[in-house]
């Protein structure tokens, strides 16, 4: 068995348990962003991954060995902290060497690794400069570095681009999945940004409260969410509720939907639509009415603010595809059953 | 808010108070003193005007320079076991709980109330024969009989370390409080056990508070008189306690001024050299 293997990982403060019963697998080679709300318990076990905190439950597996309660200096690992923790004491060379120094690794060896490195990172001759004098995306890239100087076998970030501006945050998760397809290595990135696991990610886990709620690719969880908590976290969407009539077909807010289908036996249940899935046409005919509330026109978007029974709906349609409405004006919305998901509640 | 510089003399006006005390206790008193070591010594016990070099001449000589240095050597080494001791464990202090980090601190601040004579007795009390704590030893069976562990050399660097150490965690506390620990996490994933860690990361980062924490406990230990006489022989006594000597005992005010000047002229030339020291590898 190779790859990363998390066997119900457990990790209990007191009472209070942080992760709860996790097990995940995490094949060679490939990408996995650990998504969630703040306190969900992604850092934590992130942490444990890398030895830092120890699991109260569970095993971790890499490449076959259980390495549960191997620490830390012993796991051959590369990480990125929040913070970044670049040592401040020495220079950006001495940093990406560190690992290697600590290793015994000749002088020369490691210069030429160093070299490597920089040119890697797009910092060629930056060896001899002090860490504490660089621009926050140098410092970035020089923690990468530093955490990749033995080649490791699973390459940890914990919220890496986090101190970053919107601009370089976004050139960074270009750059940064580049780097990982280019390497191959096993990386494992804590966010909670969800556009940022979307650009990088092969795999997104969703986790909330402790728990994974969806591990998938992340078309697939913008696509087919797998409950209303994943729904709403990653990207917009309109939640609306969903009950099957007498004859067993599904209405929405009064209105019946050709083609929506609720799960066998359920008479309730929670409709999830992407605003861009929600088309803005004539009312009546067998669509929802509504009314417009508000427009917000964003150049490269145009969101409409629709209200239906008492719910609120968001359309969003590209400048070409403009819909001609008014604040006040009264709409039709239908709803593309191919592109709506139904969730449990 | 724009500082701007001071452009009138009533700018200066808040300087005055300090700039008086300074003056009234510290640079009167010192420039006496300078004067006075060049005075001329009168039998009777008093001294005259004068402006000879006699007073440094006398001090010139082998039985002082040796004083001179047991006096810098006592006052390195209690800095430097000041600082071995405390890093580790204010260390550890920082990363327990808010609680016992509290009960830690009061304890060690309390050591401040106590004045050198009651610590010099009770250290003398517990290295003794009859009291000790070799007693203890004894009891347990660790030792055959008990010895008096006084006077000896360990027994004043142990009572002047003790004296010592709570300044040293209150200027050390601070910057182990203030330092990152995702550091030394940082340092652990790279492949450095905790021990590694904390000597190639959490040494260097201090190493300015290290060095300054070293400056102040030497200056303070090289000004203890009372503990060397209490615990110490006589080739333990350091310069403090023969400027105490002449001054007092022997009257011979010129010459304890001399000594003074002159301790305070060699302490001066080794926090320079110390600062210089830090600073060229900071260059580096």
């Amino acid at each position: 068995m190779s790859g990363l293997n998390l066997e119900h990982v457990t990790k209990q403060f007191g009472t209070f348990t942080a992760v709860n019963d996790v097990s995940l697998s995490v094949p060679d080679g490939t990408f996995v962003c650990l998504l969630g709300p703040s306190g969900c318990g992604k850092t934590t076990l992130m942490r444990m991954i890398a030895g830092l905190d120890l699991p109260t439950g569970g095993a971790i597996r890499l490449g076959g060995a259980d390495i549960t309660q191997v620490p830390t200096h012993k796991r051959d690992l590369g990480m990125v902290f929040q913070s970044l923790a670049l040592f401040p004491h020495l220079t950006v060379g001495e940093n990406i060497a560190y690992s290697l120094r600590i290793r015994g690794v000749a002088k020369d060896v490691q210069k030429a690794r160093v070299d490597e490195l920089l040119a890697m990172i797009h910092l060629p001759g930056f060896a001899d400069r002090s860490v504490n004098k660089l621009s926050g995306g140098q410092r970035q890239r020089v923690a990468i570095a530093r955490a990749l100087a033995i080649s490791p076998k699973l390459f940890l970030l914990d919220e890496p681009l986090s101190a970053l501006d919107a601009k370089l945050r976004e050139a960074m998760q270009v750059e940064l999945r580049q780097l990982q397809q280019r390497l191959g290595i096993t990386t494992i990135v804590v966010t909670h940004d969800q556009r940022e696991a979307m650009t990088m990610a092969d795999t997104v886990v969703v986790m909330n409260k402790g728990e994974i709620r969806q591990a998938a690719a992340p078309v697939d969880i913008y696509r087919r969410p797998a409950d209303s908590f994943v729904a709403d976290f990653i990207g917009q969407t309109n939640l609306l509720p969903v009950e099957a009539d007498s004859a067993g077909r599904a209405r929405v807010l009064g209105q019946a939907v050709e083609g929506l289908m609720l799960s066998a036996g359920a008479t309730k249940g929670v409709l999830s639509v992407r605003p861009e899935d929600v088309q803005l046409t004539a009312p009546g005919n067998g669509a929802i009415s509504g009314i417009v509330t508000f427009i917000r026109d964003l150049g490269g978007a145009i969101e409409t603010f629709v209200e239906a029974g008492g719910q609120q709906i968001i359309a969003v349609s590209s400048p070409r595809s403009r819909p001609e409405v008014s604040v006040g004006q009264q709409v039709g919305i239908r709803l593309d059953p191919m592109t709506s998901v139904v969730l449990a509640k | 808010m724009r500082r701007e510089p001071p452009q009138r003399l009533v700018d200066y006006g808040p300087l005055v108070f300090p700039a008086g005390m300074l003056t009234v206790f510290f640079v009167v008193p010192f420039a006496t003193m300078i004067a006075v070591s060049f005075f001329q010594r009168q039998q009777g016990g008093f001294y005259t005007p004068a402006f000879v070099f006699d007073n440094y001449a006398r001090f010139l000589s082998l039985f002082f320079g040796k004083v001179l240095g047991f006096s810098l050597f006592l006052a390195i080494a209690v800095a430097v076991a000041c600082v071995v001791v405390g890093i580790p464990f204010t260390y550890l202090l920082s990363r327990s709980k808010r609680n016992v980090q509290i009960v830690w601190l009061v304890a060690l601040l309390s050591i401040l109330s106590l004045s050198e004579v009651m610590i010099g007795f009770a250290w003398s009390t517990l290295f003794s024969r009859t009291a000790g704590i070799t007693n203890l030893l004894v009891w347990l069976g660790l030792m055959e009989q008990a010895l008096a562990l006084t006077p000896s050399f360990t027994a004043v660097m142990t009572a002047m370390t003790y004296q010592a150490f709570p300044y040293t965690i209150l200027v050390l506390y601070p910057a182990l409080v203030r330092l990152d620990p995702t550091l030394t996490e940082a340092a652990r994933t790279l492949g450095a056990s905790p021990v590694k860690a904390f000597f190639t990361v959490v040494v260097p980062v201090l190493r300015n508070t290290i060095l300054a924490t070293l400056i102040m406990v030497f200056i303070f230990a090289l000004g203890s008189y009372l503990l060397p006489q209490l615990l110490g022989r006589p080739q333990h006594w350091t310069l403090s306690v023969l400027i105490t000597d002449q001054a007092i005992y022997q009257s011979n005010m010129p010459f304890a001024a001399a000594m003074a000047v002159f301790l305070v002229l060699v302490s001066l030339a080794l926090v320079g050299l110390a600062f210089y020291a830090g600073r060229q590898k900071e260059a580096k």
